[in-house]
């Protein structure tokens, strides 16, 4: 507890990496909720202990892929009903992912817990410049209300610079 | 045209004759008689093995050819020295072959003979799980009978095994899945569970010495509505479908209905809201005849309702702090129960008290069956924890009905030598 600001928390945690389940690597982070504030995020500061897996390879792969398509990529219901995710999707939905943890952070508080639940829609918007564009219609369940959210998100990626949601 | 060859292929492939890995179709569109011409002669050269899915017929009409793996550069040379044009209409043929292959086993929709035949690796849908309870009945009319314990909103029968040996109101175990309709893994764990009790009867193992001196009751499709809501209309269906007058929200959180602490914090009063816990207490049939059928047995000593995601084993109580008076006991057999479920793949569960371990809820069935005297009053969520949430992948159905059943064992054993 710190008066008047909020409450703090300080977190060992164990990262797995969902591709490559035996590597873990630890970090630690302070996550600090503001007091009354429904509107701040918290603050979260991170410290990673190791390396992550370089995944530059994959990266310029699905680059190269997305770029070399005709028609814009439009796909809905990753996974879909039976939980199965086609592997040309699997970028897709791994991105979607990423991106959900930033809409997650952004609308937490201490009585939510919120996982991705299901891809809804997503819709490639081809771009001049060098970063890949996808519109993504999310499905967020609230573990505590136990509401299923629909949340429409943006997300620009480049191999180099990563993933990135533009304000709007 | 393409039809006949696919299923052609696909007969291929399930008997092993052939491949069509690295090949490709492509497609010319001659826009002159030359053009025509050099595509005529690609028919006549037997040694490529083309297979014309779109014959020649004629100027502007695309010509379609399925090019075996070796053909193709001779192919394209012979297309690209007369400057004719083609595009790649198909990368490479075996990787469909092996995509609608899936498709077609996910979606298949043949009635199984048997419960030996039925797919157990696979999620089903309503028809498909009755039609697996009267097939296990039938199979086995000394042991299963199927009893009809009420009818739902949108009149479904609801559906309960009977799984005995004989006496008259044995002590029973009663085991519920499915009361959420999205957490499919649930029905799915339900229909391995009755093939398993059945099995263990027949082998003399695992159950079988339970069933000597106790029923089991199970209630694969606790709310059969809502089920068929996810298959139809919105896979992410939780509630009932019930409709109560002034409001346009459909559904009632069958596990926010029951008489305990009905209405306090824990539920929501919202109709539109996932947990919204209905205008009174059992006022969703799907619930009610749950809680006739407990009265009018009145010797049910364990009573399991199970549910997904999150891979935790929760006891009574979720609507007050106020520790349940056999608290200790309950814990030690979470403990037992959770350590048989991970020595299996190693899954991790967390147990405790529903509202310390998950959230405040109240109305909540094993509150209601504990206060009922129901001493072994248990919640599962089963996996995962939230990496695919409802959505789990069906190969996962059976290591985790094969995981909980560990755990279940555990807790009907302790209900059989601990008998009040």
């Amino acid at each position: 507890d710190i008066d008047d600001v909020g409450h703090k928390y300080y977190l060992e945690l164990e990262l797995e990496d969902v591709l490559d389940k035996d590597r873990t690597v630890n970090c630690t982070a302070e996550v600090l909720y503001h007091l009354g504030s429904k509107s701040t995020a918290p603050d979260v500061q991170v410290t990673v202990q190791g390396e992550l897996r370089s995944t530059e390879e994959a990266d310029k792969e699905f680059y190269n892929r997305i770029r070399s398509l005709e028609k814009e990529l439009v796909a809905e219901n990753i996974p879909d009903s039976h939980g199965n995710v086609p592997p040309e999707l699997e970028p897709i939905h791994l991105l979607a992912w990423a991106a959900s943890g930033y809409v997650i952070w952004q609308n937490s508080t201490e009585n939510t817990k919120f996982h991705l639940a299901q891809v809804k829609h997503v819709k490639q918007v081809k771009r001049s410049d060098e970063d890949l564009q996808f519109d993504y219609v999310l499905l967020l369940h609230e573990m505590v209300s136990q509401e299923v959210i629909p949340w429409e998100l943006t997300v620009l990626w480049h191999p180099q610079r990563g993933a990135r949601v533009p304000r709007d | 045209m393409r039809l006949p060859v696919l299923l052609a292929a696909l007969v291929a492939v399930a008997t092993c004759t052939e491949t069509f890995v690295g090949h490709q179709v492509l497609r010319v569109t001659p826009k002159s008689d030359e053009e025509l011409q050099k595509v005529q002669e690609l028919q006549a050269l037997e040694h490529l093995q083309l297979d014309f899915w779109l014959a020649p017929r004629g100027l502007g009409f695309p010509v379609d050819i399925r090019v075996p793996f070796p053909s193709l550069q001779p192919v394209k040379a012979h297309l690209e020295a007369s400057g004719v044009s083609y595009s790649i209409m198909i990368e490479d043929v075996q990787a469909l072959v092996d995509e609608e292959q899936m498709d077609m086993l996910r979606s298949s929709r043949q009635l199984p003979l048997d419960t030996n035949t039925f797919n157990y690796e696979a999620y089903h849908t309503l028809d498909e799980i009755y039609n697996f309870m009267d097939m296990l009945v039938a199979e086995n009319p000394n042991l299963v009978s199927k009893l009809e314990i009420g009818r739902s909103t949108e009149d479904r029968p609801l559906y309960v095994l009977k799984f005995s040996t004989g006496g008259t109101n044995r002590p029973a175990i009663w085991i519920d899945t499915g009361i959420h309709s999205r957490e499919w893994v649930t029905q799915a764990s339900g229909v391995w569970f009755a093939k398993k009790i059945v099995q263990d009867h027949a082998n003399n193992e695992g159950v079988a010495s339970i069933l000597e001196t106790m029923d089991i009751f199970l209630e694969i499709v606790t709310n059969p509505d809502g089920f068929a809501f996810t298959q139809t209309k919105n896979r992410m269906w939780r509630k009932t479908r019930s409709k109560h007058s002034g409001s346009i929200c459909v559904g009632v959180d069958p596990n926010r209905n029951w008489d305990a602490g009905f209405g306090e914090a824990g539920a929501s009063g919202n109709p539109c809201a996932e947990t919204y816990h209905g205008p009174y207490p059992n006022s969703e049939p799907e619930v009610k005849s749950i809680v006739d059928f407990v009265k009018s047995h009145g010797n049910i000593k364990a009573f399991v309702s199970i549910h997904s995601y999150s891979q935790l084993l929760l006891y009574p109580y979720g609507y007050t702090d106020t520790p349940a008076p056999d608290q200790q006991e309950l814990h030690e057999v979470s403990a037992k129960a959770v350590a048989a479920l991970s020595s299996l793949y190693g899954t991790r569960y967390k147990y405790g008290s529903i509202i310390t371990t998950i959230y405040r809820a109240s109305g909540g069935t094993i509150d209601w069956t504990y206060n009922q005297g129901i001493k072994y009053s248990f919640t599962f969520e089963l996996r995962d924890t939230g990496r695919y949430g409802f959505l789990l992948p069906a190969k996962q159905i059976v290591p985790t009905a094969e995981e909980t059943w560990l755990a279940l064992k555990v807790i009907m054993e302790h209900a059989r030598d601990n008998m009040y």
